[in-house]
């Protein structure tokens, strides 16, 4: 308190009054509470203060003195002007009984208004003071925050107009406020052209529609980051394929303010990609859509199908004889073989809007997936057909080249039903294929349409087929034998082996229907050898037991059988095996079978009958009947197709209308056993049924009559009676 | 005018976890609100209009920080009787009249004190104040994070850790939550320090149905409050004291902790609480 501070006790005496103004100002501050100041400290401060107060006012101190006090009373802390005020109060209260000289008065007035004046003044500049200083600590603070600030946002700037990935800065409703050089580059725009934009406007049309909710989320604040791969209209209308992240950056209270973007070009990636994808579904040879991508539009126009609506049609369509192009012009004519029909079936029904897909080698289907009914299928398999038809120009030759087609218009009414809707595809697609088999079956070139009911007999006949080598192995393959009646004595002259299949169940299945199926699996050559080898060995026991019967036994034998290389072989083995002789022994082949595929007799068959085995052509009349080459062949006996026989009445009048049917007739009948007879053929009629028939036939020369007038097929056992009888005819 | 080169200490590393966007004058201060109690003037438009408010409610705040300033004062000269000559101050805010250095200085001459506080302003403002002065730093940090404290190069070289340090909460805690968990962290920086070291901790409380300290604490959980308000009973003072142990007499009324003259019966109902513990 510079000069306002007693010097010390020994200097100044103690002064009763200073002393209990001192108390009473100490006690008033402190009860207050003015000041953080410990009572001792107080007393310290307000001591010197009584003391110079009553100096000015004893006319001691000058009245300047008083000032200091006031600003003192600030030095201390005592800034609350409640403090100065109670200071007063002391002061005027202690003073009050001590002033009776009015000089004494005017200068504790004085005092008084210097004290405040000085408190006032002394305040003031502090209070000026401290704010000047705290302004500059504020700013100070505030340079240093932008200054941090900036040095963030250089570095940011930095990053932002360097990166190699393109960044964009919009606000919350996506107009872009900032972007950068990379992203600028990346959509060929220069950035101010950017800048101002909606985000949304370079958004392709052909995003996908997930997106939306997404970016819909963002901008809601409810989600943080989305990253997705997504397209880009550049500025040439180029498409720029783009992995792409959105962060949201919040406000201070939380609500989305910016939108900022991290883009990068994965064009490239896109279109290898997409080009792999490309690959993956379609054919590297013709460019069609493969299999895979057919049953993927297949299965998904399935799927969209209306109950009560349009069909999907399928036209399954395999070259007739590609096989044939392939191996005589070699595999590169046969692939551009392929590639023609391709391009063409494409130019012509793929420019309708159909699927046309190759599904491997030189099989192709059409899918129509909006499709009217089996008129409008037919009609496009037929145009199918059309454009397979013209001739390709392969190395300078025409090639003339046909197709089977199967036809599938898809739900078949009550064949599908069982179907389990997911299969469907297959489903459609094993019918389908089944279909332009029967195409191929019934001689190819040619449309066939799905049938359910055949195709469910293909697949019962499948199943058997299926059945039949397990069959064999059990034995479930026996004979029966029909009786060859002599219409000269009524002699039974020999008996025909006939095979029976009778299955566990039960069922028994006769040769025509199980014979094909053994012949297109290949279990015709054991069971054939099977059969030949248990009828010799029963026609050996009844011969044995009656050394007087003398009987031919025929067997029937399937081309198939003969072309093996040790079919000769194998039936000598056979005959050798159950002691029957070849002279007993008559092989019954169709006349398809007689011939090799090179259209020369079977090498065989000149063997067997050198052996003195004898040939019988089977069924004659049913196939091409060509007499001319009856001579050539190794042949002994003619057996009469049952059409013949049953053939009946008068020659027709007309001979211009001379058709198959017109085989059917007596005179023909008549002819035939003649031409027979001349070629030194012996003739069996078969399907004898009536009386009428075996008067005729013996009337007209017949050597051998079969057929259930004559005998039904007879249980092995019950052979040897017939054979000793003369039969009535 | 101050010096400014690098107000913030931060030596143009990444910005600490608590640095606020920009210095907005425009919301009061926890520390300015504080210096404006004391009768101060560091203080702004929006700090004296927000103190306002508080002594609207409780008019004896003003008194209440000056006891809290005495109660300051009188711990530290009892910790400078100890011989701690070492105090890190946590929420330092603005120096003022009776300030640690001070105190700590007229005891032992060689005391050293480093302020802590997370106010920009209050930072820069102790840092121009104590200019000059080798024994006082100032650093900025938040308190709750003890590890940007501890291991802060400025706290490694200006206290020695092999020598009793006393850690000073005062006026401070009732700004953090129970989420920041501050016993936790009061518990880290005694752990940091050797045996002897102090801690202090004043606290506003409601306890006792004080409706102004209530009302108080409401108006500090408005919106444009510096700083949200968690006044702590007796019970959970104490907790943030740990396992130290706590000197006579124990966790008090403000002004009952070893005062110098007698005090009244009112002070029971006194919206802060003080103790100081030994480790």
């Amino acid at each position: 308190m510079g000069n306002a501070v007693p010097a010390g006790a020994g200097e100044v005496r103690p002064d009763p009054g200073v002393e209990r103004l001192t108390d009473a100002w100490v006690a008033a501050i402190h009860a207050r509470g003015f000041v953080s100041a410990g009572r001792a400290e107080l007393r310290g401060i307000l001591a010197g203060a009584a003391y110079w107060f009553t100096a000015v006012v004893d006319g001691r101190a000058e009245i300047e003195t008083a000032r200091e006090i006031g600003t003192e009373l600030i030095a201390a802390h005592l800034t609350d002007t409640a403090a100065l005020r109670c200071s007063l109060d002391v002061l005027a209260c202690h003073f009050a009984d001590r002033i009776t000289d009015p000089v004494r008065l005017r200068r504790f007035t004085t005092a008084v208004g210097a004290l405040s004046a000085g408190y006032a003044r002394t305040l003031q500049q502090r209070t000026r003071t401290e704010q000047e200083r705290i302004s500059a600590a504020a700013f100070a603070a505030r340079g240093a925050a932008e200054d941090a600030r900036w040095r963030s946002e250089a570095r940011y700037g930095a990053v932002f107009e360097h990166a190699v990935l393109g960044i964009s800065v919009s606000d919350a409703s996506g107009q872009v406020l900032e972007a950068n050089r990379a992203l600028a580059d990346m959509l060929g725009y220069p950035p101010e052209e950017i800048v101002g934009r909606s985000i949304f406007e370079f958004i392709h049309p052909e995003d996908t529609p997930e997106m939306w909710p997404k970016i819909q989320a963002m901008l809601d604040g409810r989600v943080g980051h989305v990253r997705m791969e997504k397209a880009y209209l550049g500025k040439d209308g180029r498409q720029v394929w783009t992995e792409l992240v959105v962060s949201l950056i919040r406000d201070r209270e939380g609500a989305p303010r910016y939108l900022v973007a991290m883009v990068a070009d994965v064009t490239e990636r896109h279109l290898l990609q997409a080009r792999l994808q490309h690959q993956a579904e379609h054919d590297p040879l013709t460019g069609l859509p493969n299999r895979a991508l057919f049953f993927s539009r297949l299965t998904a126009a399935l799927a969209a199908l209306d109950p009560d609506g349009a069909t999907v049609g399928v036209c399954y369509l395999d070259l007739d004889g590609f096989k044939a192009v392939n191996d005589t012009l070699g595999h590169d004519a046969g692939d551009q073989l392929l590639s023609a029909v391709a391009h063409r079936m494409q130019a012509e029904l793929g420019s309708l809007g159909h699927t046309v897909a190759r599904m491997g080698g030189d099989e192709f289907v059409v899918l129509i997936e909006n499709c009217a009914g089996p008129d409008e299928l037919t009609a496009l398999a037929q145009q199918a057909l059309e454009t397979v038809r013209r001739p390709v120009s392969l190395r300078g030759r025409e090639i003339v080249v046909s197709a089977s087609i199967g036809v599938v218009s898809w739900p078949v009414p009550a064949y599908d039903d069982a179907t389990p809707r997911d299969d469907g595809a297959a489903a459609l697609m094993q019918a389908a294929d089944t279909t332009m088999y029967w195409a191929k079956r019934d001689g190819r070139d040619r449309i066939a349409v799905f049938d359910p009911q055949r195709h469910r007999h293909d697949v019962h006949l499948f199943e058997l087929a299926g059945r039949m080598p397990g069959a064999l192995e059990r034995g479930e393959f026996d004979l029966e034998y029909q009786p060859l009646v002599s219409f000269a004595d009524g002699r039974v002259a020999g008996v025909e082996a006939l095979a029976r299949w009778r299955a566990p169940d039960g069922e028994k299945l006769g040769p025509d229907l199980f014979i094909p199926l053994a012949e297109q699996t290949g279990l015709i050559i054991p069971l054939g050898l099977y059969l030949l080898r248990r009828a010799c060995s029963e026609a050996r026991g009844w011969a044995d037991a009656d050394p007087s019967r003398e009987f031919v036994l025929s067997v029937n034998v399937a081309g198939r059988q003969l072309r093996q290389d040790d079919a000769v072989a194998r039936i000598v083995e056979i005959l050798t095996e159950t002691g029957w002789p070849a002279q007993a022994l008559q092989l019954e082949l169709t006349e398809s079978d007689l011939m090799s595929a090179g259209g020369q007799p079977i090498a065989a068959l000149e063997e067997l009958s050198r052996l003195g085995v004898r040939i019988a052509i089977d069924d004659f009349g049913t196939g091409y009947s060509n007499l001319a080459y009856l001579h050539r062949l190794p042949v002994d006996v003619l057996k009469l197709a049952g059409s013949f026989v049953s053939a009946d009445g008068p020659l027709p009048p007309s001979p211009d209308r001379r058709s198959a049917r017109d085989l059917d007739s007596p005179v023909v009948l008549s002819a035939m056993i003649e031409l027979a007879h001349s070629l030194g053929l012996a003739v069996v009629a078969e399907s004898v049924e009536t009386a009428e028939q075996a008067a005729r036939l013996r009337s007209l020369g017949c050597d051998i009559g079969q057929g259930w007038y004559l005998s039904a097929p007879l249980h092995p056992a019950e052979v040897p009676a017939v054979l000793d009888r003369r039969h009535p005819v | 005018m101050v010096e400014t080169a690098d107000p913030l200490g931060e030596q143009g590393m990444d910005r600490p976890a608590w640095a606020p966007d920009e210095v907005d004058m425009n919301r009061p201060s926890v520390a300015r609100v504080y210096d404006y109690y004391l009768g101060g003037s560091h203080n702004f438009e929006a700090d004296r209009k927000f103190a306002e408010q508080i002594l609207g409610v409780l008019p004896e705040m003003a008194s209440v920080a000056q006891a809290n300033r005495a109660f300051l004062r009188r711990a530290v000269r009892y910790l400078c009787a100890q011989g701690i000559t070492q105090f890190l101050d946590l929420g330092s805010g603005i120096p003022t009249a009776g300030n640690v250095h001070e105190i700590a200085a007229a005891e032992i001459p060689d005391a050293r004190v480093l302020y802590v506080d997370n106010d920009p302003i209050a930072v820069v403002h102790s840092r121009a104040l104590l200019e000059g002065d080798e024994r006082t730093e100032v650093l900025a940090a938040d308190l709750t994070e003890p590890s940007r404290v501890l291991d802060h190069p400025l706290t490694r070289s200006h206290l020695d850790f092999s020598r009793p340090i006393a850690v000073l909460m005062v006026s401070v805690l009732h700004f953090v939550p129970d989420e920041a968990r501050p016993a936790e962290f009061v518990r880290t920086y005694l752990e940091t320090m050797v045996p002897g070291s102090h801690l202090v901790i004043s606290h506003a409380t409601a306890e006792g149905g004080h409706a102004g300290a209530d009302e108080a604490q409401s108006i500090y959980n408005r919106d444009r409050s510096p700083n949200a308000m968690r006044m702590r009973s007796t019970e959970e003072v104490r907790e943030l004291f740990g396992g130290l142990q706590l000197l006579e007499p124990g966790v008090v009324r403000i002004p009952l902790w070893r005062p110098e003259s007698p005090v009244g019966p009112e002070v029971q109902r006194y919206p802060g609480l003080a103790g100081v513990a030994r480790r």
